[in-house]
């Protein structure tokens, strides 16, 4: 006991402390995954004048269950003729790239106050001084996931989704990359942590995030330019013609049933995920709060508590309406767990202090969720050479203009 | 800490065996993914040199290396569909006359 | 074994491998997929001798632009399994023992040559990317310029090259 106990607060606890922290992140992220499906369902179908999934569960609540349950259970198809090795990686590979990249995103600035043997516990896996460096190997590589499973999938449609798909991934990443050179310019650094701190609200509030850019220059055209080639990438509506339904039957991942198909899903969904999250570090303030700090904003700081109290009430209330397990005793449980929360956080405001960052940076990429579902709920998709000509001829002109733009207003503001 | 002469060796391996996939193999494709090798060995002692010496130069030499790399696989691979859909075979044991 | 030695021996093997793989592998997306394995297993060295910008540089440029140039080419040209010829007798018998032998000289001029520099300025910071950008466009404009040039000629060579015939 006592061996383990010295192991741990020297340099092991440190790889114990972060095996933890990715195993929580991965199961947090993966039910975060799940329930985006729902949401997505549910959001698309209000959009759309109907109700959405409302049979299995409360609301729809258990759909995602019952969808992964089918997932395990549906026959795992091989096709003839496939390159056994290649047809086996490409999700694989999706998956864990997309998995990866979230490790260097942060979810807050201060540790939490207690330790882990003597090691600090920091809101992040890592934070290398080469962050956002580390996000875009990361979507570079990521175009291997649909070329190669277009290509080991033997067959026509696969093939021209595929190769169709990583065209445009390859093509959008260029305008991708470059739109987010005016907020290096900005910040002087690729760590995330510090471009967040350089959006720092306390004295101008939302002006200070670098869309709005009081401190040097807007940056809102780099934020069109990352946000729609970010849609590019990530393969969703709009710009979704490789995997389209009606188009080339399901795109690069025709041939793949079952948990292969369920691994590329849980890909798409989990860089949506970080791509909202980097959105929202870098031109939205990351967890800067809205409001500036000053006695006369200190109302601010209720904010989770005024949203999660009435919203966990009221998951008490709906709950009991029904008659099955799920809705008596589960959702009544969780809503007064939520409950608690608000509640606790009026009680302690140290935790509440300590909650207001993650608190701002959770809400604005659950907006930047929202948008995305909302595109989806929206726009038709864009034709193939037309979706070639935005990302060539559109966004990469702009973000280089941006580029110049601010480095010159950059410099001008610079003190000598 | 590693020694350079572990990394020196490691990319004069990486080299020697890029040079033997060169002459070894004939697909035209797989030729000049050797070539890609042997430019990455050298990138190796390049950035080993440079932490060596403690001077940030063999770093900027190795960024000048992959966009010359670059350049040249994207002109190479041109080349090389022409040849291909011109010969309709990518055996470089075929394209040794100039006579189609 | 310090971890740094242990790690450095993890990536020398995997890149070792991918490149013995590369020579192995009857299918050129098999060869293709063997070197984005050493790219990475690189830019892992590089990392570990504290290059992070060039290890970066290398994963996005080497492994996310020109290999996955190569692979649209084998995919686009449909690159089949290789042919099997018979070697000449020289070349089985003969090839391995001068393969080694080029390997064995490369080795020991370099760590012979290359050994005799002091290994005190062997710290472990970090090259950080403002000190590279620095040295980029002081000492080495000139090059930099010359390298955008150097880019846009091998556009303007892709695009001729890819351009249909006129008829």
């Amino acid at each position: 006991m006592n061996a383990v106990i010295s192991f741990l607060t020297q340099a092991g606890g440190f790889w114990v402390l972060t095996a933890i922290k990715i195993g929580l992140l991965l199961f947090i992220v993966l039910t975060v995954n799940a329930y985006l499906t729902w949401f997505e369902r549910k959001v698309v179908a209000l959009m759309q004048s109907r109700v959405g999934p409302h049979r299995v569960g409360p609301h729809g609540l258990l759909q995602p269950a019952a969808d992964g349950l089918k997932f395990l259970f549906k026959e795992d198809a091989m096709p003839a003729g496939v390159d056994k090795f290649v047809y086996l990686l490409a999700p694989f590979l999706a998956l864990t790239l997309s998995l990866a990249s979230l490790a260097v995103i942060p979810f807050g600035p201060n540790p939490l106050p207690i330790k882990f043997f003597g090691h600090q516990i920091d809101l992040w896996i890592t934070n290398p001084q080469i962050g956002l460096l580390v996000l875009f190997s990361i979507t570079a590589l990521g175009v291997y996931g649909v070329a190669l499973a277009g290509w080991a999938s033997n067959s026509k449609y696969p093939l021209l989704g595929g190769l169709r798909s990583s065209a445009q991934m390859v093509s959008y990443e260029l305008s991708m990359t470059m739109s987010v050179v005016g907020v290096l310019l900005i910040a002087n650094s690729f760590s995330l942590t510090e471009i967040i701190g350089l959006q720092d609200s306390s004295k101008y509030g939302f002006l200070a995030w670098n869309i709005f850019g009081i401190r040097s220059f807007t940056q809102i055209a780099g934020f069109l330019c990352f946000f729609i080639s970010a849609i590019a990438e990530t393969n969703r509506v709009p710009f979704d013609l490789p995997e389209a339904e009606s188009e080339l039957v399901a795109g690069f991942h025709t041939e793949y049933s079952s948990f292969k198909f369920a691994m590329f899903f849980i890909a798409e969904y989990t860089s949506m995920i970080t791509v909202s999250a980097l959105c929202s570090i870098l031109f939205f303030g990351g967890w800067n709060s809205p409001f500036p700090s000053g006695s006369a904003w200190q109302f601010s700081h209720y904010l989770p508590s005024l949203i999660l109290l009435p919203f966990g009430l009221w998951v008490i209330y709906d709950g009991i309406k029904y008659e099955t397990i799920f809705g008596r005793v589960v959702l009544p449980g969780i809503g007064t767990a939520i409950a608690a929360i608000g509640a606790a956080l009026i009680v302690f405001p140290s935790i509440n202090e300590y909650v207001q960052a993650p608190f701002w940076l959770l809400l604005k990429i659950f907006g930047f969720l929202f948008f995305y579902v909302w595109a989806r709920g929206t726009l038709p998709r864009f034709r193939y050479d037309q979706l070639m000509n935005i990302g060539w001829k559109l966004l990469l002109p702009v973000s280089i203009a941006n580029v110049i733009i601010t480095a010159g207003v950059v410099l001008l503001r610079s003190k000598p | 800490m590693v020694p350079t002469q572990y990394y020196l060796i490691l990319s004069a391996i990486l080299f020697g065996l890029g040079a033997v996939a060169f002459v070894v193999k004939r697909n035209i494709i797989t030729i000049f993914m050797s070539i890609e090798l042997m430019l990455n060995a050298v990138n190796l002692a390049f950035v080993a040199f440079s932490q060596s010496w403690g001077r940030l130069d063999g770093q900027v030499f190795v960024l000048f290396v992959i966009v010359v790399a670059a350049a040249e696989a994207a002109v190479g691979l041109g080349i090389i569909i022409l040849t291909a859909r011109n010969r309709r075979s990518l055996n470089v044991e075929r394209v040794d006359l100039l006579k189609l | 074994m310090s971890p740094q030695l242990l790690i450095f021996f993890l990536l020398a093997a995997l890149s070792v491998i991918g490149a013995l793989s590369l020579i192995l592998q009857k299918h050129p997306i098999h060869s293709a997929l063997s070197l984005i394995v050493v790219m990475v297993a690189l830019a892992g060295l590089y990392l570990l001798m504290g290059a992070e910008f060039v290890a970066a540089v290398q994963i996005i440029v080497y492994g996310g632009a020109i290999m996955v140039l190569f692979v649209f080419v084998i995919m686009l040209l449909n690159a089949g399994e290789e042919e099997h010829t018979d070697f000449s007798k020289i070349a089985k018998y003969g090839g391995l023992p001068l393969a080694l032998a080029l390997t064995g000289l490369l080795a020991t001029a370099m760590v012979r040559h290359g050994g005799a520099v002091a290994n005190a300025a062997n710290s472990d910071s970090l090259a950080s990317t403002t000190s590279i950008s620095m040295l980029l466009f002081s000492t080495f404009v000139y090059p930099f310029e010359l390298t955008s040039f150097l880019i846009l000629v091998a556009i303007m060579g892709a695009l001729v090259l890819a351009q249909r015939e006129k008829s």
